[in-house]
C-alpha cells in the first residue's frame, strides 16, 4: 500500500510533466494492457475517480487562486508534516486541485471516498483532521458548512450543475493522467470518427451559444469559417477575461485545462484549422502555467501535434499572453494583439471569419464556450438541451460576488431565477443588508432591479430589461451602493479602457464621466440627465466596437430603474444609499468618551481633542474616509 | 470581350436617390458614384480603412446601429439615410465632441481657413460648446527642423500614422497610450527630431487640423530681407511654379513661372534664380556619374540623389547602399553652392554677405541645408533659409502681393537661364528622363530627337523598365512612395532583382506632391501639377541640359568638366549610416 499512486510508473506522480503513455492511452481505451500492469493502472483509474480500494484515503485540497491566497500552501506542508509523523504517507494520498468553486469558504479541504466537505481549514486543524476524520472516521462538526458533511447537499452546489465545471476541484490540473480518468478526450474521440460537418451540426443542435457575452451561436459561427476557403485557417481562444469582479475562464484553466484543449482541437478539427492561440491575460500566471503544462502533457500523449490519436488530423496550440488591455477581449484587437500590432478594434466587416489572423480565416470562442463542446460530443446535442431554456441551452458559469453571503464560481442551468443563484446559492444577503440590484455583464452590462429577482435569465430576457449575460460577471448590490457612483465606478473603468481610436468612445465617455462626477459632488444640474442620454445613444449606435457601444449601459439602465437616486443628488443634493462622499459629514456627539481610538485612525489627522474630552472632526481636513465611524466602539460619531 | 467577366452591380438607394454600383463597394463608393457627399475626417482612399472618427456614419433601413459609410459594403436593395435624424443627431454630437477637446484659437491658428474640423464645424451650424471639460494637455514638439507636432490640435484621425507607415514605410508615429489619454508620438516619446522621421512631410499634408505643421522660416526670412547690408538671393524649385496659383483660388496645373519671379522680385530678394539651373547642372554631373559606372561596370544600381527624404530614409535603413548612392548633391544645394561661389566670384560679392534662400516644394529640405555635407569651404552654409510653397504664398498675402494678377519676369541671369530637362526633375521619372536625354547623347555621339521616355512617365508607384543607347539596354526602376522602394530594395538585396540605375523619390507623384505643397492629397490635384511640368518641359527651346548655353559658359569659366575635382569640391557630398532613436 505505501506507494500507492506510484505503482503504475513513477514518473507519473513524480513528475506530472512526463505522462504515462500507457495509462492515458489505456484510459481512453486504445491500448490493451496486459497482467501486472493492467492491475497497475485499473488501480490507479479507481484512484482518480475517488473510489480507492479500502484502507485508503483521498485528502483533496483546493490549489486555486482563492484558496491558494488564504493559506492553502501551508495546509499542504502541514499535512505532509502530520502524516509523515503518524506515518501514513502512502496510505492517505494527499491531492491538490483547481478551483472548487465556494471560495468564499476557503481553503476547502475534502476527504474521499467517505466524502467529507471541510471549510475554512487552519493549519492547525490538521491534526484533528487526520486523527479524527482520517483515522477514526469521524466526523468534524465545526470544520463542516452549516452541519452538512457532504458537498452536494450543501445550498451552494445544490442548486447548481456542474457540467463544465464537473472535475474543477476534483482533479489535479497539472496531471493528464487524471483528466482521462475523468473522461477528458472522450469527446475528441467521438468527434475524430465523425465529419467535420457532422461535428458542427451536433454543435448547432446543441443550441450551445457564445459564452463570452454575445450569444453568437458557436455552430453557425463554426459552419461559416468552414466555409471560407483557404490555405490556412486559425482558431483563437479569447481567455481576455476583463470585466471586473469575472473569474470564470480563469477558473476552467485553472482547474481542468484540457477540457479548454480538447473543445479546441474540437473546433478546430470542425473548421479545419491547423493551428491554434490561446489569448490568457497576463494577469493569470497561474491559469498560464496550468494550461502551459496541459499542452505540453497533451502533445506528449499524442492528443496535439500531428496526426492526432492517428486521425491524420493536425493540430498545434500556443499561448499568447495579453499585455494587459480590457479592449483586447475584443475580437478584432485581440486579432491585432497576436499581430504584434497596437490592441485597437479593425472595422467590420470584414469579420475574423473572412479575414482574421495574419489575414486568414479565423475563428475566435472564449473559454467556457470551447469548454461546452466536449460536453455535446461526449453527451450528445440532446443530452445538452436537457438543461437550460428553448433558446438558451445548457449551463452558465457565473461568478457571484458583492453583498451576497456566500460568493464564488457557480454553474447554474439557464433559465435559473436571479433570486435563486443570489438567495438560495449565494445564501442571501449578509445580516442587515438589503437587496438592491444585481450587475450582470461587467462594465458593458446592466443592472437588474428587486423586480426582476424572479426573471429567469437566459440571453434574450436579460437584454430585454436592459442588462446582458455577459461573460458572467454577477455583482450583488446592498442598499447601501449608490447607484450613481456604481454607474461612474464602471464608466471610470471604460473610459480608461477605451483604446482611445473612435471618438464618440473617446471623447463621449469622457463627457459622461464628467457629468456623473459632477452629479455625485453635488453640482449636477437637471438637464445632466437629458446630456447623459443624448451622449449614450449617439455613442451606443457610432461606436467602432463592443467596448463602446455598451459602455453606456450602467447609466442607461441606472438612469431606466434608479433615476430617483439621479434626482435626489441633484435637486435635493443628497446621495440617498449614503455612500457619495461629498453629502456626507461626520460629527462626534457629546457622548464621546474621549477613547482617542477616532484620532489615532484618522489618517489626515483630522481629529483633536484630550483624553477623556469630546473629540472633535475639522471639517475642511476630513475626507470622509469613515474610519472613525467604523472604529467608534461606543457608536458616538454620527454619519449624515 | 465577353471573356472578361463583368463585375456584378447591385442596387441601392442613398437619400432616395436609386442606382447600381459595383458589388462590394463601399457606401461611401456608392454614395460618390451617385453623386452624394458623405463628410469624412479619418477617410484617405489611398490608406487602409481604419472607421475611426464615424463622421461617416449613415442609417441602413432594418440596422439599429449606424454604420461607417467608409467601411461598409454595400448589398442588393440596400437603402442608406445620409441625413436621417439619428444621422445628424450623432454626427453633430461628434463634430461638438471634437471642439469641446481643442485648444478653440482658432483666429491665430495657422490652419484658419484650411481646417477640415473648423470646415465641419461650420457646415453643422455648431453654435454653443456644449460638451466643456477637461482638455488633454501634452507638450508642443519643436525639435525639428521642419515638421511642428501640437498633439492637442489633434483629433486622432490616424491619418499621419497611416501614411507614415503605409506610404512611406518610415513608422515614425503611432498611438500610444488608452482612452482619453490617447495620443499620436514618435517612438518613446523621443523629440522627433531624433527619430526615424525623414521629414518628407507628407503626415503634414494629410492632417486634417494643425496638430502637424511646418516650422516656419518666413521671419528669418524677412528680418534679412528688411537688413540693408545684406544680399537676398532666392531660387524657386521647378514644382512650386505648377502648385503656387491653387494657394491663391486658381485651378490645380495653373503654371505661373513668369508670375512667381516678379513676385519675389517685388518682395524684394535681390536675385532670383532657378533651382531647374541646378538641376541641369546635377543631369551633367550624375548623368556623367553613370556613364563611369557603365564604363567601369558598376556598382550598380546608381541611385539618384535629388530627394533628401529618401537619403535620410536610406542612411536610416539600408547603410548598405551607400556606395550605390550618386554623389551628386540635389539641385537646391548646387544652386546654392554657385551662387555662393560662381556668382560671389563673377558679380564679386562677399558670400558672407549673401542670405541665399530657396522655395522648395519640400519639408525635407529643411534638413539637407542644416546638413554638415552642406558648407562651402566647411564654412558658408550653401542656403540659409527654406521656405516651403505654403510659406511663400503666405508671406506674399502679408505682403499684399496678388500673384495672378502680376505681370510676368524672367530668372535672374545666368542662374535663370535653364533646359526642360531641368524642370522635369519636379515629377517622379522626370530625374531619369533628364539624365537619359544626357546619357544618351554622350554615349551614341548622336543628338537624339526622341526625348520623352513615356515608360518614366506615369503615376504608378513603381515603374520599371528598359531603355537600348547603341547596343546596350539600360534596365531601370523609378519609385515614388517609400514603402515601394523598401519593396525594391529587399529584393535588390537578396538578388532578385537588377537595374542599373533607379530614381527614388520620397513622395507620391514626386516633388510636385511634396510635404511643402498646398495642401492635399488628392492624386488628381498632383496629376494636373505633372501634366503643368511636362507643359513647361514641352515650351523650352532647349530641352537638354548639356545644350543649355549657360551650363556650357558655367564648365568653360568655373568647374571645367562633369566631374571634375572643382565639382567634388562644391558639388558632390558624402553620406553615412544613422541609427536614430526608435529603429
Amino acid at each position: 500500500m505505501s506507494k500507492m499512486v506510484t505503482k503504475c510508473d513513477d514518473k507519473v506522480i513524480k513528475n506530472p510533466k512526463t505522462p504515462c503513455l500507457n495509462f492515458v492511452h489505456y484510459a481512453l481505451g486504445l491500448k490493451e494492457l496486459q497482467g501486472k500492469e493492467k492491475e497497475n493502472a485499473d488501480y490507479l483509474l479507481e484512484v482518480y475517480r475517488k473510489r480507492p480500494k479500502e484502507g485508503c484515503t483521498l485528502v483533496y485540497l483546493c490549489k486555486g487562486t482563492s484558496c491558494l491566497s488564504s493559506g492553502e500552501a501551508t495546509l499542504k506542508d502541514k499535512f505532509d508534516e502530520i502524516l509523515e509523523k503518524e506515518n501514513l504517507t502512502g496510505k492517505v494520498q494527499i491531492m491538490e486541485t483547481g478551483c472548487r468553486g465556494f471560495c468564499e469558504m476557503g481553503p476547502l479541504v475534502e476527504i474521499f471516498p467517505a466524502k467529507i466537505f471541510y471549510c475554512q481549514v487552519k493549519p492547525e486543524d490538521v491534526e484533528r483532521i487526520v486523527k479524527e476524520t482520517i483515522l477514526e472516521g469521524k466526523i468534524i462538526d465545526d470544520l463542516l458548512f452549516e452541519g452538512l458533511a457532504d458537498p452536494d447537499e450543501i445550498p451552494f452546489y445544490k442548486k447548481q450543475v456542474r457540467r463544465v465545471l464537473e472535475n474543477s476541484g476534483l482533479i489535479d490540473a497539472e496531471n493528464i493522467n487524471e483528466a482521462v480518468a475523468n473522461n477528458a478526450y472522450k469527446g475528441l474521440q467521438k468527434a475524430l470518427e465523425l465529419r467535420p460537418e457532422d461535428v458542427i451540426n451536433e454543435v448547432k443542435k446543441s443550441g450551445l451559444r457564445g459564452r463570452g457575452g454575445g450569444g453568437f451561436p458557436t455552430g453557425r459561427k463554426w459552419e461559416i469559417t468552414r466555409a471560407n476557403k483557404s490555405d490556412v485557417k486559425y482558431l483563437i481562444c479569447n481567455a481576455d477575461e476583463g470585466d471586473p469582479g469575472a473569474f470564470m475562464d480563469r477558473s476552467i484553466l485553472e482547474s481542468d485545462p484540457h477540457k479548454l484543449i480538447e473543445g479546441m482541437i474540437i473546433a478546430a478539427y470542425a473548421i479545419g484549422a491547423n493551428y491554434g492561440y490561446v489569448y490568457v491575460r497576463a494577469e493569470y500566471p497561474l491559469a498560464v502555467q496550468r494550461l502551459t503544462l496541459a499542452i505540453q502533457q497533451a502533445k506528449q500523449a499524442g492528443l496535439l501535434g500531428k496526426n492526432i490519436l492517428n486521425s491524420g488530423f493536425d493540430f498545434d496550440l500556443e499561448i499568447v499572453q495579453g499585455a494587459g488591455a480590457f479592449v483586447c477581449g475584443e475580437e478584432t484587437a485581440l486579432i491585432a494583439s497576436i499581430e504584434g500590432k497596437r490592441g485597437m478594434p479593425s472595422v467590420k466587416p470584414p469579420y475574423p471569419a473572412q479575414k482574421g489572423l495574419f489575414g486568414k480565416p479565423t475563428n475566435v470562442n472564449n473559454v467556457e464556450t470551447f469548454a461546452n463542446v466536449p460536453l455535446i460530443l461526449r453527451n450528445g446535442a440532446d443530452w445538452f438541451k436537457e438543461v437550460g431554456t428553448e433558446n438558451s441551452t445548457g449551463t452558465k458559469i457565473f461568478a457571484l460576488t458583492g453583498k451576497v453571503k456566500h460568493t464564488g464560481l457557480v454553474e447554474v442551468p439557464m433559465g435559473i431565477t436571479i433570486r435563486e443563484i443570489v438567495f438560495d446559492i449565494g445564501g442571501g444577503m449578509p445580516e442587515g443588508k438589503e437587496f438592491k440590484a444585481v450587475q450582470t455583464g461587467g462594465p458593458s452590462g446592466g443592472c437588474i432591479p428587486a423586480e426582476y429577482l424572479d426573471l429567469p435569465i437566459d440571453y434574450e430576457s436579460l437584454k430585454g430589461i436592459g442588462a446582458m449575460m455577459g461573460s458572467g460577471g454577477l455583482v450583488v448590490l446592498d442598499n447601501e451602493t449608490c447607484m450613481v457612483n456604481f454607474a461612474k465606478f464602471f464608466l471610470t473603468f471604460t473610459q480608461e479602457e477605451s483604446c482611445g481610436k473612435c471618438i464618440p468612445c473617446r471623447e463621449g465617455t469622457k463627457r459622461m464621466l464628467e457629468i456623473l462626477e459632477r452629479i455625485t459632488k453635488g453640482q449636477g444640474e437637471l438637464e445632466d440627465i437629458n446630456r447623459l442620454e443624448t451622449l449614450a445613444t449617439v455613442i451606443k449606435s457610432t461606436s467602432a466596437c463592443g467596448l463602446g457601444m455598451s459602455a453606456p449601459n450602467p447609466v442607461l439602465s441606472t438612469l431606466k430603474y434608479f433615476k430617483e437616486e439621479y434626482l435626489a443628488h441633484i435637486e435635493d443634493k443628497k446621495c440617498p444609499a449614503g455612500s457619495c462622499k461629498y453629502f456626507i459629514s461626520y460629527h462626534i456627539l457629546p457622548t464621546c468618551r474621549g477613547c482617542t481610538l477616532c484620532a489615532r485612525v484618522c489618517p489626515v489627522n483630522a481629529i483633536s481633542g484630550e483624553r477623556k474630552q469630546v473629540h472633535v472632526i475639522d471639517q475642511d481636513k476630513c475626507i470622509k474616509c469613515g474610519q472613525c465611524y467604523e472604529k467608534c466602539p461606543w457608536n458616538c460619531i454620527a454619519k449624515g | 470581350m465577353d471573356f472578361i467577366k463583368k463585375k456584378k452591380e447591385v442596387k441601392v438607394t442613398i437619400d432616395k436617390i436609386t442606382g447600381f454600383v459595383p458589388e462590394g463597394s463601399t457606401i461611401l463608393d456608392a454614395a460618390k458614384l451617385l453623386g452624394v457627399r458623405i463628410p469624412t475626417l479619418c477617410y484617405d482612399e489611398r490608406l487602409s480603412i481604419s472607421g475611426a472618427c464615424r463622421l461617416c456614419s449613415v442609417e441602413i433601413k432594418g440596422n439599429p446601429n449606424l454604420v461607417p459609410a467608409c467601411a461598409y459594403p454595400v448589398s442588393d436593395n440596400m437603402e442608406v439615410s445620409t441625413h436621417s435624424p439619428k444621422v445628424m443627431r450623432s454626427r453633430k454630437t461628434i463634430i461638438e465632441l471634437l471642439l469641446a477637446n481643442h485648444p478653440q484659437d482658432c483666429l491665430i491658428c495657422v490652419r484658419n481657413g484650411n481646417c477640415q474640423l473648423q470646415d465641419l464645424a461650420a457646415e453643422y451650424g455648431i453654435r454653443e460648446w456644449r460638451w466643456l471639460g477637461e482638455k488633454r494637455e501634452n507638450p508642443i514638439d519643436d525639435s525639428s527642423v521642419a515638421i511642428q507636432r501640437n498633439p492637442d490640435k489633434c483629433i486622432l484621425c490616424g491619418k499621419c500614422v497611416k501614411v507614415c507607415k503605409e506610404i512611406q514605410g518610415v513608422h515614425a508615429l503611432d498611438f500610444t497610450k488608452r482612452g482619453f489619454n490617447t495620443v499620436v508620438l514618435p517612438a518613446f516619446n523621443h523629440p522627433l527630431s531624433e527619430t526615424v522621421c525623414i521629414l518628407c512631410g507628407q503626415c503634414l499634408l494629410a492632417c486634417p487640423t494643425a496638430a502637424i505643421t511646418d516650422k516656419s522660416y518666413t521671419k528669418k526670412v524677412r528680418t534679412a530681407l528688411e537688413d540693408p547690408d545684406i544680399i537676398c538671393t532666392v531660387q524657386t524649385a521647378p514644382a512650386i511654379r505648377a502648385s503656387i496659383g491653387e494657394e491663391f483660388g486658381m485651378p490645380a496645373g495653373s503654371l505661373l513661372t513668369g508670375k512667381l519671379t516678379t513676385a519675389l522680385k517685388r518682395v524684394g530678394f535681390d536675385l532670383v534664380f532657378d533651382t531647374v539651373f541646378g538641376a541641369d547642372v546635377a543631369v551633367m554631373e550624375e548623368g556623367h556619374e553613370l556613364i563611369e559606372r557603365i564604363k567601369n561596370n558598376g556598382p550598380f544600381p546608381m541611385f539618384t540623389s535629388c530627394c533628401p527624404g529618401w537619403i535620410k530614409f536610406m542612411e536610416h535603413f539600408y547603410p548598405e547602399f551607400i556606395p550605390n548612392m550618386s554623389s551628386c548633391k540635389s539641385p537646391q544645394q548646387i544652386t546654392g553652392a554657385l551662387t555662393k561661389t560662381y556668382i560671389a566670384e563673377k558679380m564679386n560679392i562677399d558670400p558672407e554677405k549673401i542670405f541665399n534662400v530657396s522655395i522648395m516644394p519640400c519639408s525635407a529640405k529643411k534638413f539637407e541645408i542644416n546638413r554638415p555635407e552642406m558648407m562651402i569651404d566647411g564654412k558658408i552654409k550653401e542656403i540659409d533659409a527654406v521656405l516651403t510653397t505654403r510659406e511663400l504664398a503666405r508671406l506674399l498675402r502679408t505682403y499684399g502681393i496678388n500673384l495672378p494678377s502680376l505681370p510676368k519676369s524672367d530668372y535672374d541671369d545666368p542662374l535663370g537661364k535653364t533646359s526642360g530637362a531641368g524642370v522635369i526633375f519636379g515629377v517622379t521619372g522626370g530625374m531619369m528622363e533628364a539624365a537619359l536625354r544626357t546619357v544618351a547623347d554622350v554615349l551614341s555621339g548622336k543628338e537624339l530627337k526622341n526625348i520623352e521616355y513615356q515608360p518614366l512617365r506615369g503615376y504608378k508607384g513603381i515603374k520599371e523598365g528598359s531603355v537600348f543607347i547603341g547596343d546596350m539596354e539600360l534596365k531601370f526602376a523609378v519609385i515614388h512612395g517609400l514603402s515601394n522602394v523598401r519593396k525594391i530594395l529587399d529584393k535588390i538585396k537578396s538578388g532578385d532583382l537588377f537595374y542599373h540605375f533607379i530614381e527614388v523619390m520620397a513622395c507620391p507623384g514626386g516633388c510636385v506632391g511634396g510635404g511643402g505643397q498646398p495642401l492635399t492629397t488628392d492624386e488628381e490635384i498632383l496629376k494636373k501639377r505633372i501634366a503643368a511640368i511636362y507643359q513647361e518641359d514641352r515650351a523650352k527651346p532647349i530641352r537638354k541640359a548639356h545644350d543649355n548655353p549657360a551650363i556650357v559658359q558655367l564648365y568653360e569659366e568655373f568647374l571645367g568638366e562633369p566631374m571634375s575635382p572643382k565639382s567634388h569640391i562644391y558639388l558632390h557630398t558624402k553620406y553615412t549610416p544613422k541609427t536614430p532613436k526608435g529603429i
